[in-house]
């Protein structure tokens, strides 16, 4: 039987790992369908009642990859209860009358690269440790570029002047990353469309509305889980910074925490747990620094955020910057999270301009 | 005479876990000991007024406690722990709970230790920097230590003895798996013990146990569970279970380990009977009482 690999999604980033799969192991592998309202419905119907919303969006998306036809599924993470999510996943998924190889990356709640290429060399076995971490920097020059770009996107977008623009050329630059192979290619490819990109005209005042989006990792990354939040509150004009990526969380999160927490001790004194204490850091940060609103943003029951939450707002009175909180659960609508949304652009507003 | 330091420790999380060698050490060392009561109704509405209603109920009941002891002693003494060494870490609340503590009161003056093995940071060399807060004398602070840990493991093992001897009797067995801060606590799951008592039905608890040798049972469970108290409370659950009749887990509201661990345990424990209760800030207590009753009258009748 041919094996066809799949994976949950993680944003844009499925490009990445697809990429990364189809050249190590030679074979078949398919990105699920997009996340939409049936995804969250299967997974929520299966999975158990109190976990936390990225295990029932991961529990949907395997289910859908499985009807497209996948048979090897993998899962990695790891940083809170993300690491212990692939027992139980594939226990329910067994449960359904489903059949396949389920593969989990992770140990002792980091991703170890042993069982990755344990993996890799099981599903090919011509592979060998030279081609794996060849492609392997490939994809991390590849996350690296996404997110320079996306960091000049959210800068700018909200300024464009003939819109619709912006969206479209991100498009074509992120599909053209699908058939590119060495890392010659890549890095060529990324300064072409980055000069493109500088060539969009923009009208950008010179003193912006500025918004900090912090937050769980999840729902940050993955916009469809976040009704697409972000790109709303760019698309009103408000220069959007953002530090949490996977760029962060591959590479610059050792180098920033430590310096972070260090600076910010007035507020905290040890690391919180997963992103909790770079969201605090980065709300004092920003704060300091005057910033016209802070947006926080989570899954339903994330307990490191939620150490997280109640020191935000002594944050948030003693700079006197507003905070707005999120928390994305299954059955939230979209007309809600966009009435809010509204509310907040107006008050930043006629705080600023008043 | 000096006065002696008060040091407040809220009956809440760690208490279950530390209490005997808190109590031995800091006596020892000079300090006086105050311990918050009970929780009752005034603690939980107190401690839920101060917290984000998503976070979980035993975190909302020990900012009850702190918010009880903090006008009544000098410390308080609030642990943070992160791991025990690899592949022993703990919920993410023990992470954040110092500075949420805090952040809350900021007026408090807090007593923390850190206990991260990964980083250096062992129990011992932690609670020696904090000792030497309160007594210059290095070889009292040591033989307090040795003793204090002493008189815990002494404490341990008659808790484990005495469940032994239950294990003897002919009555109806019934195992409760479940953190020791959520079964022991009067609020949370006082109304289970008592029912359960009152039915006559001898109670066993799965946290006692040697502690090693329920994380080693928890290997046959999971391979990649790393938590380390939820490894005790499962290994404990497999090691009583085949001299039991029924198995109740008990969980508190939004627990994170517990969402995954007592599902998959669910999933994967056979031939038993199960019943899994989740103990909530509006649960009723007959709805709970109908519950057990049902669950206990199920049991006779399958053994008849």
């Amino acid at each position: 039987m041919e094996k066809v690999i799949s994976f949950p999604h993680l944003g844009i980033y499925h490009i990445v790992f697809n990429y990364f799969l189809s050249n190590v192991t030679k074979r078949r592998v398919i990105s699920p369908p997009p996340t939409t309202k049936r995804t969250i419905e299967l997974g929520s119907k299966y999975s158990p009642d109190f976990v936390c919303v990225p295990f029932k969006y991961n529990l949907g998306n395997y289910i859908e990859a499985l009807e497209k036809g996948a048979n090897v599924l993998i899962q990695g993470g790891g940083g809170c209860r993300y690491g212990y999510y692939a027992e139980l996943e594939e226990e329910i998924l067994k449960s359904l009358g489903y059949e396949f190889d389920f593969y989990n990356l992770i140990s002792d709640n980091h991703i170890s690269l042993k069982k990755g290429y344990s993996f890799c060399k099981k599903l090919n076995r011509k592979t060998n440790v030279f081609k794996c971490s060849y492609y392997l920097i490939n994809s991390l020059f590849m996350i690296i570029f996404i997110d320079k770009i996306e960091k000049y996107i959210r800068k700018n977008m909200g300024f464009e002047v003939n819109k619709g623009r912006f969206e479209k050329l991100e498009k074509e630059y992120l599909s053209s990353f699908k058939n590119s192979d060495g890392i010659f290619k890549i890095v060529f490819n990324y300064f072409k469309y980055k000069s493109r990109f500088k060539k969009i005209k923009i009208d950008k005042p010179s003193n912006p509305l500025k918004v900090t989006i912090i937050g769980e990792l999840y729902s940050l990354i993955d916009a469809n889980t976040s009704y697409n939040t972000e790109r709303k509150l760019i698309k009103m004009g408000i220069e959007v910074t953002r530090l949490t990526d996977l760029t962060y969380l591959l590479i610059t999160k050792r180098f920033f925490l430590k310096r972070a927490i260090r600076k910010s001790k007035k507020y905290i004194k040890y690391n919180l747990g997963a992103d909790a204490s770079a969201s605090v850091a980065l709300a004092y940060q920003s704060a300091s620094c005057g910033c016209d609103g802070i947006v926080h943003m989570k899954s339903f029951g994330c307990t490191p955020e939620i150490s997280a939450m109640s020191i935000l707002p002594r944050i948030s009175e003693e700079y006197n910057v507003p905070i707005m909180y999120f928390s994305f659960d299954a059955e939230d609508n979209e007309v809600g999270v966009d009435t809010r949304i509204e509310a907040f652009y107006d008050m930043i507003v006629r705080r600023k301009y008043k | 005479m000096r006065k002696k330091i008060r040091v407040g420790v809220p009956r809440a999380f760690l208490y279950y876990r530390y209490y005997v060698f808190w109590k031995c050490f800091l006596e020892m060392i000079g300090c006086q000991v105050v311990l918050s009561p009970e929780t009752n109704k005034e603690i939980v509405q107190n401690g839920k007024n101060l917290s984000i209603d998503e976070s979980c109920l035993p975190s909302k009941i020990y900012l009850g406690h702190v918010d009880y002891l903090k006008d009544k002693c000098d410390y308080i003494l609030v642990p943070r722990i992160s791991n025990y060494g690899k592949e022993k870490r703990v919920c993410m609340k023990f992470l954040g709970i110092v500075d949420v503590v805090c952040n809350v009161f900021p007026n408090v003056r807090i007593l923390d230790y850190n206990i991260d093995y990964l980083k250096g940071k062992f129990e011992f060399i932690s609670i020696f920097k904090l000792a030497t807060k309160f007594n210059k004398n290095i070889f009292r602070i040591l033989w307090a230590y040795f003793l204090g840990k002493k008189k815990e493991k002494k404490y341990n093992e008659s808790l484990a003895n005495r469940q032994f001897k239950i294990l003897k009797s002919n009555n109806l067995k019934i195992l409760i798996v479940s953190h020791p801060y959520v079964i022991h606590d009067r609020y949370l799951g006082g109304t289970i013990l008592d029912y359960l008592k009152k039915m006559e039905v001898d109670i066993l608890f799965s946290d006692r146990l040697d502690r090693k040798e329920a994380t080693c049972y928890s290997k046959d469970f999971s391979k990649t569970l790393y938590w380390l108290y939820s490894k005790e409370s499962i290994g404990g659950a497999l090691y009583y279970k085949d001299a039991v009749d029924g198995i109740i887990f008990v969980s508190s509201f939004p627990c994170g380990p517990d969402s995954l661990v007592n599902e998959l345990a669910i999933r994967k424990l056979k031939n038993i009977p199960i019943i899994n209760i989740i103990v909530d800030e509006s649960t009723a207590e007959a709805g709970l009482e109908t519950r057990l009753e049902s669950f206990i009258d199920m049991i006779k009748a399958r053994d008849n």
